[in-house]
Protein backbone atom coordinates (compact mmCIF):
# COMPACT_ATOMS: atom_id res chain seq x y z
CA UNK A 1 0.00 0.00 0.00
CA UNK A 2 3.38 2.33 0.18
CA UNK A 3 6.44 2.51 -1.41
CA UNK A 4 8.24 2.76 1.95
CA UNK A 5 6.49 1.97 4.59
CA UNK A 6 7.35 2.60 8.04
CA UNK A 7 6.96 -1.17 9.06
CA UNK A 8 7.45 -4.52 7.11
CA UNK A 9 6.44 -7.49 8.05
CA UNK A 10 7.52 -10.14 5.14
CA UNK A 11 6.61 -13.69 5.28
CA UNK A 12 7.22 -14.27 8.60
CA UNK A 13 7.29 -18.04 10.49
CA UNK A 14 7.46 -17.84 13.95
CA UNK A 15 8.31 -21.31 16.08
CA UNK A 16 7.76 -21.21 19.91
CA UNK A 17 10.09 -23.78 21.81
CA UNK A 18 12.05 -25.28 18.79
CA UNK A 19 8.94 -27.13 17.64
CA UNK A 20 5.37 -25.66 18.27
CA UNK A 21 5.35 -23.46 14.43
CA UNK A 22 2.91 -20.86 15.10
CA UNK A 23 3.26 -18.18 12.34
CA UNK A 24 2.94 -19.40 8.58
CA UNK A 25 3.78 -16.87 6.05
CA UNK A 26 2.85 -13.74 7.69
CA UNK A 27 3.42 -9.98 6.06
CA UNK A 28 1.80 -6.77 6.78
CA UNK A 29 3.00 -3.45 6.78
CA UNK A 30 2.19 -0.49 8.70
CA UNK A 31 3.01 2.93 6.79
CA UNK A 32 4.50 6.44 8.95
CA UNK A 33 1.48 7.51 10.97
CA UNK A 34 -1.13 4.44 10.14
CA UNK A 35 -3.58 3.13 12.30
CA UNK A 36 -3.70 -0.77 11.24
CA UNK A 37 -5.95 -3.00 12.66
CA UNK A 38 -5.13 -6.97 12.96
CA UNK A 39 -8.41 -8.81 13.40
CA UNK A 40 -8.66 -12.45 14.67
CA UNK A 41 -10.21 -14.83 17.29
CA UNK A 42 -8.65 -16.09 20.51
CA UNK A 43 -5.53 -18.56 19.34
CA UNK A 44 -5.12 -16.92 16.08
CA UNK A 45 -1.64 -15.70 16.30
CA UNK A 46 -2.08 -12.15 16.32
CA UNK A 47 0.06 -11.57 20.03
CA UNK A 48 2.33 -13.51 18.58
CA UNK A 49 2.73 -11.16 15.18
CA UNK A 50 3.20 -8.50 17.90
CA UNK A 51 5.82 -10.09 19.66
CA UNK A 52 7.72 -11.06 17.02
CA UNK A 53 7.96 -7.18 15.69
CA UNK A 54 9.02 -6.40 19.37
CA UNK A 55 11.08 -9.49 20.00
CA UNK A 56 9.74 -10.30 23.03
CA UNK A 57 8.87 -13.91 21.68
CA UNK A 58 12.43 -14.65 22.68
CA UNK A 59 11.28 -14.41 26.33
CA UNK A 60 8.45 -16.57 25.48
CA UNK A 61 10.87 -18.83 23.85
CA UNK A 62 10.13 -18.31 20.30
CA UNK A 63 11.83 -17.23 17.45
CA UNK A 64 11.66 -15.90 14.06
CA UNK A 65 12.88 -19.04 11.83
CA UNK A 66 11.99 -17.26 8.26
CA UNK A 67 11.17 -13.94 7.02
CA UNK A 68 12.25 -10.54 7.54
CA UNK A 69 10.96 -7.42 9.65
CA UNK A 70 12.24 -3.95 8.33
CA UNK A 71 11.52 -1.17 10.52
CA UNK A 72 12.73 2.48 8.42
CA UNK A 73 14.02 0.25 5.92
CA UNK A 74 16.31 -1.91 8.52
CA UNK A 75 16.49 -5.05 9.65
CA UNK A 76 14.38 -4.90 13.10
CA UNK A 77 14.23 -9.58 13.39
CA UNK A 78 17.78 -9.93 15.31
CA UNK A 79 17.52 -7.35 17.65
CA UNK A 80 17.19 -7.27 21.33
CA UNK A 81 13.38 -6.23 22.76
CA UNK A 82 15.51 -2.89 24.09
CA UNK A 83 16.79 -1.98 21.02
CA UNK A 84 13.37 -2.26 19.39
CA UNK A 85 12.20 0.23 21.75
CA UNK A 86 15.16 2.23 21.44
CA UNK A 87 14.27 2.51 17.43
CA UNK A 88 10.76 3.41 18.38
CA UNK A 89 8.79 0.48 18.55
CA UNK A 90 6.81 -0.21 21.83
CA UNK A 91 4.06 -2.83 22.54
CA UNK A 92 1.48 -2.82 24.48
CA UNK A 93 0.44 -6.13 25.82
CA UNK A 94 -2.64 -7.51 26.67
CA UNK A 95 -3.86 -7.96 29.51
CA UNK A 96 -2.59 -4.67 31.39
CA UNK A 97 0.80 -5.52 32.59
CA UNK A 98 0.80 -2.51 34.92
CA UNK A 99 3.70 -2.96 37.22
CA UNK A 100 1.32 -3.47 40.77
CA UNK A 101 3.61 -2.46 43.30
CA UNK A 102 4.50 1.11 41.66
CA UNK A 103 2.27 3.95 41.82
CA UNK A 104 1.00 5.14 38.63
CA UNK A 105 3.61 8.05 38.47
CA UNK A 106 6.24 5.29 38.85
CA UNK A 107 5.01 2.57 36.33
CA UNK A 108 4.70 5.82 33.68
CA UNK A 109 8.05 6.94 34.10
CA UNK A 110 9.17 3.15 33.50
CA UNK A 111 8.23 3.97 30.08
CA UNK A 112 11.32 6.45 30.19
CA UNK A 113 13.58 4.60 30.65
CA UNK A 114 15.19 3.99 27.28
CA UNK A 115 15.29 7.42 26.53
CA UNK A 116 18.55 9.72 26.65
CA UNK A 117 16.41 12.63 26.27
CA UNK A 118 15.81 12.84 30.06
CA UNK A 119 14.77 16.56 30.04
CA UNK A 120 12.25 16.15 27.95
CA UNK A 121 10.45 13.45 30.26
CA UNK A 122 8.48 15.49 32.43
CA UNK A 123 6.95 17.36 29.72
CA UNK A 124 5.66 14.21 28.28
CA UNK A 125 4.57 13.22 31.76
CA UNK A 126 2.02 15.82 31.66
CA UNK A 127 1.49 15.21 27.92
CA UNK A 128 -0.20 11.72 29.15
CA UNK A 129 -1.58 13.39 32.44
CA UNK A 130 -3.34 15.62 29.32
CA UNK A 131 -4.63 12.40 27.45
CA UNK A 132 -5.32 10.67 30.70
CA UNK A 133 -6.40 12.91 33.36
CA UNK A 134 -8.03 10.82 35.23
CA UNK A 135 -4.51 9.09 36.19
CA UNK A 136 -2.90 12.21 37.34
CA UNK A 137 -5.64 11.82 40.10
CA UNK A 138 -4.65 8.93 41.19
CA UNK A 139 -0.80 9.58 40.09
CA UNK A 140 0.37 8.24 44.19
CA UNK A 141 -1.81 5.42 44.24
CA UNK A 142 -0.23 1.87 43.23
CA UNK A 143 -1.60 0.37 39.40
CA UNK A 144 -2.76 -3.03 41.59
CA UNK A 145 -5.64 -0.90 43.16
CA UNK A 146 -7.19 1.04 40.52
CA UNK A 147 -9.55 0.25 37.96
CA UNK A 148 -8.88 -1.82 34.97
CA UNK A 149 -9.91 1.24 32.80
CA UNK A 150 -7.71 3.02 34.94
CA UNK A 151 -4.83 0.14 34.50
CA UNK A 152 -5.47 0.12 30.75
CA UNK A 153 -4.69 3.70 30.69
CA UNK A 154 -1.62 3.32 32.46
CA UNK A 155 -0.13 0.68 30.53
CA UNK A 156 -1.01 2.49 27.28
CA UNK A 157 0.16 6.19 28.96
CA UNK A 158 3.57 4.24 29.79
CA UNK A 159 4.52 3.09 26.29
CA UNK A 160 4.22 6.89 25.11
CA UNK A 161 6.44 7.43 27.64
CA UNK A 162 8.85 6.20 24.99
CA UNK A 163 8.01 8.55 22.69
CA UNK A 164 7.48 5.65 19.71
CA UNK A 165 6.97 5.92 16.33
CA UNK A 166 4.87 3.04 16.34
CA UNK A 167 2.49 1.26 19.54
CA UNK A 168 1.72 -2.44 19.04
CA UNK A 169 -1.58 -2.70 20.96
CA UNK A 170 -2.61 -6.14 21.96
CA UNK A 171 -6.39 -5.97 22.71
CA UNK A 172 -7.12 -2.96 24.72
CA UNK A 173 -10.79 -3.88 25.10
CA UNK A 174 -10.19 -7.06 26.66
CA UNK A 175 -12.03 -7.65 29.83
CA UNK A 176 -13.67 -3.35 29.65
CA UNK A 177 -17.19 -2.49 29.50
CA UNK A 178 -18.56 -0.94 26.47
CA UNK A 179 -18.33 2.74 27.65
CA UNK A 180 -15.06 2.36 28.80
CA UNK A 181 -13.40 0.62 25.01
CA UNK A 182 -15.06 3.43 23.60
CA UNK A 183 -12.73 6.30 25.92
CA UNK A 184 -10.14 4.09 25.27
CA UNK A 185 -10.36 3.56 21.75
CA UNK A 186 -10.95 7.50 21.38
CA UNK A 187 -7.76 8.59 23.45
CA UNK A 188 -6.04 6.23 21.13
CA UNK A 189 -7.52 7.50 17.37
CA UNK A 190 -6.38 10.80 19.27
CA UNK A 191 -2.79 10.06 19.92
CA UNK A 192 -1.83 8.58 16.11
CA UNK A 193 -3.63 11.88 15.07
CA UNK A 194 -2.40 14.75 17.23
CA UNK A 195 1.37 12.45 18.70
CA UNK A 196 1.64 11.21 14.80
CA UNK A 197 2.04 7.86 16.56
CA UNK A 198 1.67 4.70 14.34
CA UNK A 199 -0.33 1.86 16.07
CA UNK A 200 -0.95 -1.73 14.79
CA UNK A 201 -3.87 -2.51 17.17
CA UNK A 202 -4.69 -6.65 17.71
CA UNK A 203 -8.72 -6.94 18.35
CA UNK A 204 -10.78 -9.49 18.49
CA UNK A 205 -14.00 -6.68 19.13
CA UNK A 206 -13.38 -6.33 15.05
CA UNK A 207 -16.66 -3.81 15.42
CA UNK A 208 -14.59 -1.48 17.83
CA UNK A 209 -11.34 -1.75 15.82
CA UNK A 210 -12.69 -1.16 12.17
CA UNK A 211 -14.31 2.01 13.66
CA UNK A 212 -11.27 3.56 14.19
CA UNK A 213 -8.56 1.63 11.63
CA UNK A 214 -7.81 3.00 8.35
CA UNK A 215 -6.58 -0.29 7.18
CA UNK A 216 -7.26 -4.29 8.15
CA UNK A 217 -5.78 -7.25 8.03
CA UNK A 218 -7.52 -10.48 9.23
CA UNK A 219 -5.66 -13.60 11.08
CA UNK A 220 -6.93 -17.27 10.97
CA UNK A 221 -4.55 -19.87 12.37
CA UNK A 222 -0.88 -18.59 12.18
CA UNK A 223 -2.28 -17.01 8.44
CA UNK A 224 -3.08 -13.44 7.08
CA UNK A 225 -6.50 -14.20 5.26
CA UNK A 226 -8.18 -11.61 4.22
CA UNK A 227 -6.91 -7.65 4.29
CA UNK A 228 -7.98 -4.18 2.90
CA UNK A 229 -9.16 -0.85 3.77
CA UNK A 230 -11.59 -1.06 6.69
CA UNK A 231 -14.07 0.49 4.78
CA UNK A 232 -14.20 -2.55 2.23
CA UNK A 233 -13.75 -4.98 5.11
CA UNK A 234 -16.85 -4.03 7.03
CA UNK A 235 -19.00 -4.21 3.70
CA UNK A 236 -17.14 -7.81 3.37
CA UNK A 237 -19.83 -10.42 3.24
CA UNK A 238 -17.50 -12.80 5.07
CA UNK A 239 -16.33 -10.68 7.86
CA UNK A 240 -19.93 -9.15 8.26
CA UNK A 241 -20.88 -12.80 9.32
CA UNK A 242 -17.86 -13.79 11.09
CA UNK A 243 -16.25 -11.03 12.56
CA UNK A 244 -18.71 -8.57 13.28
CA UNK A 245 -21.51 -11.04 13.53
CA UNK A 246 -23.99 -9.38 11.42
CA UNK A 247 -26.17 -11.67 9.37
CA UNK A 248 -29.67 -11.65 8.27
CA UNK A 249 -29.51 -15.53 10.09
CA UNK A 250 -28.71 -13.83 13.25
CA UNK A 251 -25.80 -13.22 15.18
CA UNK A 252 -22.70 -15.43 14.79
CA UNK A 253 -19.48 -15.60 17.05
CA UNK A 254 -16.02 -15.62 15.21
CA UNK A 255 -15.47 -18.66 17.13
CA UNK A 256 -17.09 -20.50 14.52
CA UNK A 257 -14.24 -20.28 12.52
CA UNK A 258 -14.26 -23.88 11.30
CA UNK A 259 -17.59 -23.49 9.85
CA UNK A 260 -15.98 -20.20 7.93
CA UNK A 261 -13.34 -22.14 7.01
CA UNK A 262 -15.42 -25.17 5.55
CA UNK A 263 -17.51 -22.56 3.70
CA UNK A 264 -14.47 -21.00 2.20
CA UNK A 265 -12.93 -24.19 0.93
CA UNK A 266 -16.16 -25.13 -0.84
CA UNK A 267 -16.42 -21.78 -2.63
CA UNK A 268 -13.27 -22.17 -4.23
CA UNK B 1 18.15 -0.81 83.84
CA UNK B 2 21.29 0.62 82.58
CA UNK B 3 22.43 -3.23 81.95
CA UNK B 4 19.13 -3.58 79.71
CA UNK B 5 19.51 -0.96 77.96
CA UNK B 6 23.34 -1.98 76.97
CA UNK B 7 21.83 -5.09 76.01
CA UNK B 8 19.45 -3.94 74.00
CA UNK B 9 21.82 -1.70 72.12
CA UNK B 10 23.92 -3.97 71.65
CA UNK B 11 21.45 -6.03 69.76
CA UNK B 12 20.09 -3.77 67.93
CA UNK B 13 23.71 -2.81 66.57
CA UNK B 14 24.36 -6.38 65.97
CA UNK B 15 20.57 -6.50 64.20
CA UNK B 16 21.93 -3.61 61.75
CA UNK B 17 24.49 -6.37 60.43
CA UNK B 18 21.94 -9.17 60.54
CA UNK B 19 19.79 -6.23 58.41
CA UNK B 20 22.65 -6.31 55.98
CA UNK B 21 22.73 -10.04 55.46
CA UNK B 22 18.91 -10.09 54.82
CA UNK B 23 18.71 -7.42 52.67
CA UNK B 24 20.96 -9.32 50.33
CA UNK B 25 18.18 -11.84 50.15
CA UNK B 26 15.57 -9.34 49.34
CA UNK B 27 16.97 -7.67 46.64
CA UNK B 28 17.83 -10.69 44.80
CA UNK B 29 14.32 -12.29 45.49
CA UNK B 30 12.71 -8.51 43.89
CA UNK B 31 14.64 -8.85 41.33
CA UNK B 32 15.17 -12.39 40.40
CA UNK B 33 11.89 -13.59 41.99
CA UNK B 34 14.32 -16.75 43.49
CA UNK B 35 15.60 -17.18 46.95
CA UNK B 36 19.45 -17.03 46.28
CA UNK B 37 20.31 -20.13 48.42
CA UNK B 38 24.33 -19.16 47.68
CA UNK B 39 23.75 -15.87 49.38
CA UNK B 40 25.69 -17.12 52.52
CA UNK B 41 28.63 -18.47 50.13
CA UNK B 42 28.98 -15.60 48.49
CA UNK B 43 29.75 -13.23 51.92
CA UNK B 44 32.08 -16.43 52.60
CA UNK B 45 33.59 -15.64 48.93
CA UNK B 46 33.85 -12.24 49.57
CA UNK B 47 35.60 -12.46 53.27
CA UNK B 48 38.08 -14.82 51.58
CA UNK B 49 38.90 -13.76 48.84
CA UNK B 50 38.89 -10.09 50.78
CA UNK B 51 41.62 -11.74 53.45
CA UNK B 52 44.13 -13.37 50.31
CA UNK B 53 43.93 -9.90 48.81
CA UNK B 54 45.26 -8.25 52.02
CA UNK B 55 48.14 -10.36 51.70
CA UNK B 56 49.37 -8.52 49.22
CA UNK B 57 47.00 -5.02 48.77
CA UNK B 58 46.77 -2.15 51.39
CA UNK B 59 43.14 -2.17 53.03
CA UNK B 60 41.13 0.18 50.58
CA UNK B 61 42.65 -1.48 47.31
CA UNK B 62 41.80 -5.33 49.05
CA UNK B 63 38.23 -4.43 49.31
CA UNK B 64 38.07 -2.54 46.03
CA UNK B 65 39.38 -5.89 44.59
CA UNK B 66 36.92 -8.25 46.31
CA UNK B 67 34.12 -5.78 45.05
CA UNK B 68 35.68 -5.87 41.57
CA UNK B 69 35.75 -9.95 42.32
CA UNK B 70 32.00 -9.45 43.47
CA UNK B 71 30.92 -7.64 40.30
CA UNK B 72 32.30 -9.84 38.10
CA UNK B 73 30.57 -12.50 39.72
CA UNK B 74 27.76 -11.12 39.18
CA UNK B 75 27.74 -10.78 35.64
CA UNK B 76 28.84 -14.32 35.39
CA UNK B 77 25.97 -15.42 37.22
CA UNK B 78 23.71 -13.65 34.84
CA UNK B 79 25.35 -15.32 31.56
CA UNK B 80 25.79 -18.93 32.72
CA UNK B 81 23.22 -19.17 35.70
CA UNK B 82 19.97 -16.99 35.06
CA UNK B 83 20.06 -16.47 31.14
CA UNK B 84 19.75 -19.80 30.15
CA UNK B 85 17.05 -20.54 32.87
CA UNK B 86 14.57 -17.18 31.31
CA UNK B 87 11.17 -18.73 31.34
CA UNK B 88 11.87 -21.89 33.23
CA UNK B 89 9.67 -22.07 36.62
CA UNK B 90 11.31 -20.71 39.63
CA UNK B 91 12.16 -24.08 41.11
CA UNK B 92 14.63 -24.59 38.74
CA UNK B 93 15.99 -20.88 39.52
CA UNK B 94 16.14 -21.94 43.07
CA UNK B 95 18.35 -24.99 42.07
CA UNK B 96 20.73 -23.41 40.31
CA UNK B 97 21.33 -21.38 43.06
CA UNK B 98 22.13 -23.99 45.35
CA UNK B 99 24.57 -25.36 42.95
CA UNK B 100 26.35 -22.04 42.72
CA UNK B 101 26.29 -22.13 46.53
CA UNK B 102 28.62 -25.17 46.37
CA UNK B 103 30.77 -23.99 43.50
CA UNK B 104 31.45 -20.50 45.44
CA UNK B 105 32.08 -22.42 48.18
CA UNK B 106 34.39 -24.50 46.54
CA UNK B 107 36.37 -21.96 44.44
CA UNK B 108 36.82 -19.79 47.51
CA UNK B 109 38.38 -22.41 49.76
CA UNK B 110 40.03 -24.01 46.85
CA UNK B 111 41.81 -20.60 46.07
CA UNK B 112 42.40 -19.45 49.74
CA UNK B 113 42.47 -22.62 51.41
CA UNK B 114 39.89 -24.02 54.48
CA UNK B 115 41.98 -22.93 57.69
CA UNK B 116 40.02 -20.25 59.51
CA UNK B 117 41.67 -16.91 59.25
CA UNK B 118 41.77 -13.74 60.73
CA UNK B 119 40.65 -10.25 59.42
CA UNK B 120 41.65 -7.51 60.95
CA UNK B 121 40.25 -4.12 59.22
CA UNK B 122 41.53 -1.68 61.92
CA UNK B 123 38.51 -1.05 64.90
CA UNK B 124 39.97 -2.52 67.71
CA UNK B 125 37.07 -4.27 70.03
CA UNK B 126 37.40 -1.92 73.24
CA UNK B 127 34.11 -0.85 74.65
CA UNK B 128 33.73 2.74 75.38
CA UNK B 129 30.98 4.64 77.09
CA UNK B 130 28.66 7.48 76.08
CA UNK B 131 26.56 9.31 78.95
CA UNK B 132 27.00 6.14 81.54
CA UNK B 133 26.66 3.57 79.03
CA UNK B 134 29.39 0.82 77.80
CA UNK B 135 29.13 0.61 74.01
CA UNK B 136 31.38 -1.72 71.76
CA UNK B 137 33.57 0.38 69.24
CA UNK B 138 33.01 -2.61 67.21
CA UNK B 139 29.42 -3.24 67.10
CA UNK B 140 29.00 0.85 66.95
CA UNK B 141 31.15 0.95 63.26
CA UNK B 142 29.36 -2.23 62.33
CA UNK B 143 25.80 -0.71 62.68
CA UNK B 144 27.27 2.65 61.60
CA UNK B 145 28.76 1.30 58.03
CA UNK B 146 25.37 -1.50 57.85
CA UNK B 147 22.81 0.96 58.68
CA UNK B 148 24.88 3.71 56.02
CA UNK B 149 24.72 1.19 53.51
CA UNK B 150 21.06 0.45 54.21
CA UNK B 151 19.79 3.61 53.67
CA UNK B 152 22.07 4.20 50.50
CA UNK B 153 20.23 1.05 49.19
CA UNK B 154 16.65 2.36 49.73
CA UNK B 155 17.31 5.71 48.81
CA UNK B 156 18.46 3.96 45.19
CA UNK B 157 15.36 1.76 44.88
CA UNK B 158 12.83 4.33 45.42
CA UNK B 159 14.28 7.35 44.14
CA UNK B 160 16.87 6.77 41.12
CA UNK B 161 16.20 6.01 37.63
CA UNK B 162 17.36 2.15 37.61
CA UNK B 163 16.15 1.46 40.92
CA UNK B 164 12.58 2.19 39.67
CA UNK B 165 13.24 0.21 36.87
CA UNK B 166 14.20 -2.96 39.10
CA UNK B 167 11.36 -2.36 40.73
CA UNK B 168 9.29 -2.96 37.26
CA UNK B 169 11.16 -5.99 36.71
CA UNK B 170 10.65 -7.65 39.96
CA UNK B 171 6.86 -6.97 39.18
CA UNK B 172 6.57 -8.38 36.26
CA UNK B 173 9.96 -8.77 34.31
CA UNK B 174 8.23 -9.21 30.86
CA UNK B 175 6.35 -5.79 30.90
CA UNK B 176 9.52 -4.37 31.69
CA UNK B 177 11.06 -5.90 28.66
CA UNK B 178 8.23 -4.12 26.84
CA UNK B 179 9.27 -1.15 27.77
CA UNK B 180 12.86 -1.50 26.87
CA UNK B 181 14.29 -2.34 30.39
CA UNK B 182 17.35 -4.63 29.32
CA UNK B 183 16.59 -8.07 31.75
CA UNK B 184 20.03 -9.09 31.49
CA UNK B 185 21.42 -5.57 32.70
CA UNK B 186 18.95 -5.57 35.16
CA UNK B 187 19.59 -9.08 37.55
CA UNK B 188 23.30 -8.27 36.64
CA UNK B 189 23.03 -5.12 39.07
CA UNK B 190 20.84 -6.40 41.41
CA UNK B 191 23.51 -9.61 41.76
CA UNK B 192 25.94 -6.80 41.93
CA UNK B 193 24.38 -5.44 44.92
CA UNK B 194 23.80 -8.35 46.06
CA UNK B 195 27.59 -9.28 46.47
CA UNK B 196 28.42 -5.50 47.31
CA UNK B 197 26.24 -6.43 50.61
CA UNK B 198 28.27 -9.94 50.72
CA UNK B 199 31.24 -8.10 50.64
CA UNK B 200 29.64 -5.90 53.46
CA UNK B 201 28.31 -8.67 55.66
CA UNK B 202 32.03 -10.61 54.99
CA UNK B 203 33.85 -7.96 56.29
CA UNK B 204 31.67 -6.88 59.43
CA UNK B 205 30.93 -10.57 60.16
CA UNK B 206 34.22 -11.97 59.12
CA UNK B 207 36.48 -9.63 61.38
CA UNK B 208 33.96 -10.49 64.09
CA UNK B 209 33.94 -14.08 64.06
CA UNK B 210 36.94 -15.31 61.58
CA UNK B 211 36.78 -15.89 57.70
CA UNK B 212 36.37 -19.65 58.02
CA UNK B 213 33.55 -22.16 56.45
CA UNK B 214 31.23 -21.12 59.01
CA UNK B 215 30.87 -17.81 58.03
CA UNK B 216 28.15 -18.85 55.16
CA UNK B 217 25.90 -20.09 58.04
CA UNK B 218 24.74 -16.71 58.95
CA UNK B 219 22.65 -17.17 55.92
CA UNK B 220 20.96 -19.10 58.69
CA UNK B 221 20.59 -16.03 60.48
CA UNK B 222 18.77 -14.48 57.62
CA UNK B 223 16.15 -17.19 57.74
CA UNK B 224 13.96 -15.64 60.43
CA UNK B 225 14.13 -12.06 59.53
CA UNK B 226 13.14 -12.91 56.22
CA UNK B 227 10.17 -14.94 57.91
CA UNK B 228 10.02 -11.53 60.24
CA UNK B 229 9.82 -9.31 57.73
CA UNK B 230 8.48 -10.70 54.28
CA UNK B 231 10.87 -12.02 51.88
CA UNK B 232 10.27 -8.86 49.26
CA UNK B 233 10.02 -6.10 51.97
CA UNK B 234 13.25 -3.84 51.98
CA UNK B 235 12.23 -2.20 55.01
CA UNK B 236 11.04 -4.85 56.46
CA UNK B 237 14.72 -7.03 56.16
CA UNK B 238 15.35 -3.69 58.28
CA UNK B 239 13.22 -3.74 61.08
CA UNK B 240 13.21 -7.48 61.28
CA UNK B 241 17.06 -7.74 61.54
CA UNK B 242 16.76 -5.15 64.61
CA UNK B 243 13.99 -6.76 66.32
CA UNK B 244 15.93 -10.07 66.11
CA UNK B 245 18.95 -8.72 67.11
CA UNK B 246 17.90 -6.94 70.37
CA UNK B 247 15.26 -9.18 71.01
CA UNK B 248 17.40 -12.57 71.27
CA UNK B 249 20.06 -9.91 73.00
CA UNK B 250 18.01 -9.64 75.86
CA UNK B 251 16.56 -12.81 75.60
CA UNK B 252 19.83 -14.75 75.91
CA UNK B 253 20.70 -12.08 78.74
CA UNK B 254 17.28 -12.38 80.76
CA UNK B 255 16.11 -15.78 79.99
CA UNK B 256 19.06 -17.39 79.22
CA UNK B 257 19.98 -18.34 83.05
CA UNK B 258 16.76 -20.16 83.65
CA UNK B 259 17.23 -22.29 80.98
CA UNK B 260 21.20 -22.88 80.52
CA UNK B 261 21.85 -20.42 78.13
CA UNK B 262 21.98 -20.46 74.03
CA UNK B 263 18.67 -19.02 74.04
CA UNK B 264 20.14 -16.77 70.71
CA UNK B 265 20.23 -19.75 68.73
CA UNK B 266 16.73 -20.55 68.59
CA UNK B 267 15.02 -18.08 69.73
CA UNK B 268 14.63 -16.03 66.25
CA UNK B 269 12.90 -18.78 65.31
CA UNK B 270 10.63 -19.35 67.87
CA UNK B 271 9.32 -15.61 67.27
CA UNK B 272 9.41 -15.57 63.38
CA UNK B 273 6.99 -18.64 64.16
CA UNK B 274 4.95 -16.87 66.33
CA UNK B 275 4.82 -13.97 63.51
CA UNK B 276 3.91 -16.35 60.89
CA UNK B 277 0.82 -17.55 62.96
CA UNK B 278 -0.80 -13.74 62.73
CA UNK B 279 0.68 -12.40 59.60
CA UNK B 280 1.50 -15.24 56.76
CA UNK B 281 3.26 -12.64 54.51
CA UNK B 282 5.23 -11.15 57.34
CA UNK B 283 5.38 -8.39 58.97
CA UNK B 284 5.91 -6.29 55.79
CA UNK B 285 5.84 -8.43 53.21
CA UNK B 286 3.49 -7.28 50.71
CA UNK B 287 0.37 -8.69 50.01
CA UNK B 288 -0.29 -10.25 46.66
CA UNK B 289 -2.88 -7.47 45.19
CA UNK B 290 -6.17 -9.32 43.69
CA UNK B 291 -8.80 -7.29 42.18
CA UNK B 292 -11.22 -8.84 39.73
N1 LIG C 1 4.75 -19.29 24.60
C1 LIG C 1 4.07 -20.11 23.80
N2 LIG C 1 4.49 -21.39 23.64
C2 LIG C 1 3.82 -22.22 22.82
N3 LIG C 1 2.73 -21.89 22.12
C3 LIG C 1 2.26 -20.64 22.22
C4 LIG C 1 2.91 -19.69 23.07
N4 LIG C 1 2.23 -18.52 22.98
C5 LIG C 1 1.21 -18.75 22.11
N5 LIG C 1 1.23 -20.02 21.65
C6 LIG C 1 0.28 -20.61 20.71
O1 LIG C 1 0.29 -19.85 19.52
C7 LIG C 1 -1.02 -19.70 19.00
C8 LIG C 1 -1.30 -18.24 18.79
O2 LIG C 1 -1.38 -17.59 20.04
P1 LIG C 1 -1.49 -16.02 20.17
O3 LIG C 1 -0.47 -15.39 19.29
O4 LIG C 1 -1.46 -15.69 21.59
O5 LIG C 1 -2.94 -15.75 19.55
P2 LIG C 1 -3.93 -14.53 19.73
O6 LIG C 1 -3.16 -13.39 20.30
O7 LIG C 1 -4.43 -14.24 18.36
O8 LIG C 1 -5.00 -14.98 20.64
C9 LIG C 1 -1.96 -20.38 19.97
O9 LIG C 1 -2.30 -21.65 19.45
C10 LIG C 1 -1.15 -20.52 21.22
O10 LIG C 1 -1.51 -21.68 21.91
MG1 LIG D 1 -3.51 -12.47 22.06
Amino acid sequence: MNQNPLLRVNNIEVVYEHVILVLKGVSLEVPEGGLVALLGANGAGKSTTLKAISNLLRAERGEVTKGVIEFMGNRIDRKDAAEVVRRGIVQVMEGRRKFEHLTVEDDLLTGAYSRRDTHLVKKDLDLVYSYFPRLAERRNVKTGYISGGEQQMVVIGRALMARPKLMLLDEPSMGLAPLLVQEIFDIVVRLNREEKVAILLAEQNAAMALQVARYGYIMENGRLVLDGDADTLRDNEDVREFYLGLTEIGKKSYRNVKHYKRRKRWLT
Amino acid sequence: MIFAIEVAIGGLLVGVMYSLVALGFVLIYKSSGVFNFAQGDMTLLAALALVGFLTIFPLWLAILAALVLMIALAIAIEAIVLRPLVARPPLALFMATIGLGFFLQGIGQGIWGTDPKGLDIGISDIPFKIKGLLISQFDLAGGALAGGLVFALVWFFQKSRTGRALRAVSDDHEAALSVGIPLRRAWAISWAIAGLVALVAGIMWGSRLGVQFSLSLIALKALPILILGGIDSIPGAIIAGLVVGASENLAEVFLGPYVGGGIQTFFPYLLALVVLWFKPYGMFGREIIERV
